[in-house]
């Protein structure tokens, strides 16, 4: 297990661009998934206003 | 049969103006936007097993080779996104359709994550291959050109207050920074540099081993379905801005 997370010394580099990889995609995955849900929720307040 | 089917001459335009309606693409890209991305997440777990455990060491670089299973993808991604944002520009620009600014505006954010992984994986390569985390090659600089302009892109879209003269300045500024796709994709053939050329897309075959070619492939396919899904709820969200005031966005929102 710790050799492969220590992939022959090059651990660091590996895991550092898997991890941000990781995390930009799943950000530009997630964030409109969230802003529809704000749409919507304040287009429905718009909706009952009227 | 219907009374109010179209008759046969104009048939053949249906699809035309069904793919140009923004109801019909906000049903089409809620439908079809989740299970691309149950595709890509089982593919990516699959792509990450075969390149993480499964596939050897490189002869020469041992493992740090892995990142080509990340770096390759999403850098052929970042010119993929940027031609599919050049071109709904231009179809929006030329024929005044309203989806294809939609569609632009969806591919930028996605085009730039892309890019942004690229550069900061191969930097991470870069290191202990070549020694260093940046040069200033034809490669390399071409790519961060790239990143500046798809932060352009947005950054003009959402500058300018008139919606409409928003989308044909950037339109404008997304089909000139086209000149940087070939330039990208050809630097490493046309100027000295220390990023190697290609080892898949070639006339006589890959020169890659099969164990970590599939992967690759794996990993190519996987990015390929996470950009679907990501333009599609990308896409939606843009509608729902933009066509706030119409009546089916209203039956969307009212349940």
């Amino acid at each position: 297990m710790v050799e492969f997370l220590q992939m022959g010394g090059h651990g660091f580099y590996i895991w550092t661009s898997y991890s941000i990889v990781l995390v930009v995609l799943l950000y530009t995955w997630l964030s409109p998934h969230y802003r529809r849900k704000r749409q919507l929720q304040s287009l429905l307040r718009q909706i009952r206003r009227q | 049969m219907l009374d109010n089917a179209p008759p046969r001459h104009a048939r053949n335009w249906v699809w035309f103006h069904r793919f140009g309606s923004p109801e019909h693409c906000y049903r089409l890209s809620e439908r079809w936007g989740p299970r691309a991305g149950v595709c890509a997440g089982a593919l990516f777990m699959v792509g990450l097993y075969l390149g993480l455990v499964a596939a050897p060491p490189d002869y020469q670089m041992g493992n740090s080779y892995r990142i080509i299973f990340i770096h390759v993808p999403t850098a052929w991604m970042s010119l993929f996104a940027y031609v599919s944002m050049a071109i709904s520009a231009a179809i929006g620009l030329i024929w005044k359709i309203k989806m294809g600014h939609c569609i632009a505006r969806s591919c930028a954010p996605l085009g730039a994550a892309f890019t942004l992984c690229a550069l900061i994986t191969g930097s991470l390569w870069g290191k202990p291959t070549w020694g260093t985390y940046w040069i200033w090659d034809a490669r390399l600089t071409s790519e961060l050109i790239l990143l500046f302009l798809y932060f352009g892109f947005m950054a003009l879209d959402n500058a300018i207050e008139n919606r409409r003269t928003a989308a044909q300045a950037s339109a404008i500024l997304a089909v000139v920074g086209l000149i940087n796709i070939p330039i990208i994709h050809y630097s490493v053939e046309w100027w000295n540099t220390l990023h190697q050329g290609s080892t898949v897309l070639k006339l006589e075959g890959p020169t890659i081993d099969t164990r970590m070619l599939i992967p690759l492939l794996v990993m190519f396919f996987a990015i390929n379905l996470y950009f679907i899904s990501g333009l599609c709820s990308r896409i939606q969200c843009e509608l729902l801005d933009s066509e706030r005031s119409t009546s089916w966005v209203r039956r969307i929102a009212g349940g």
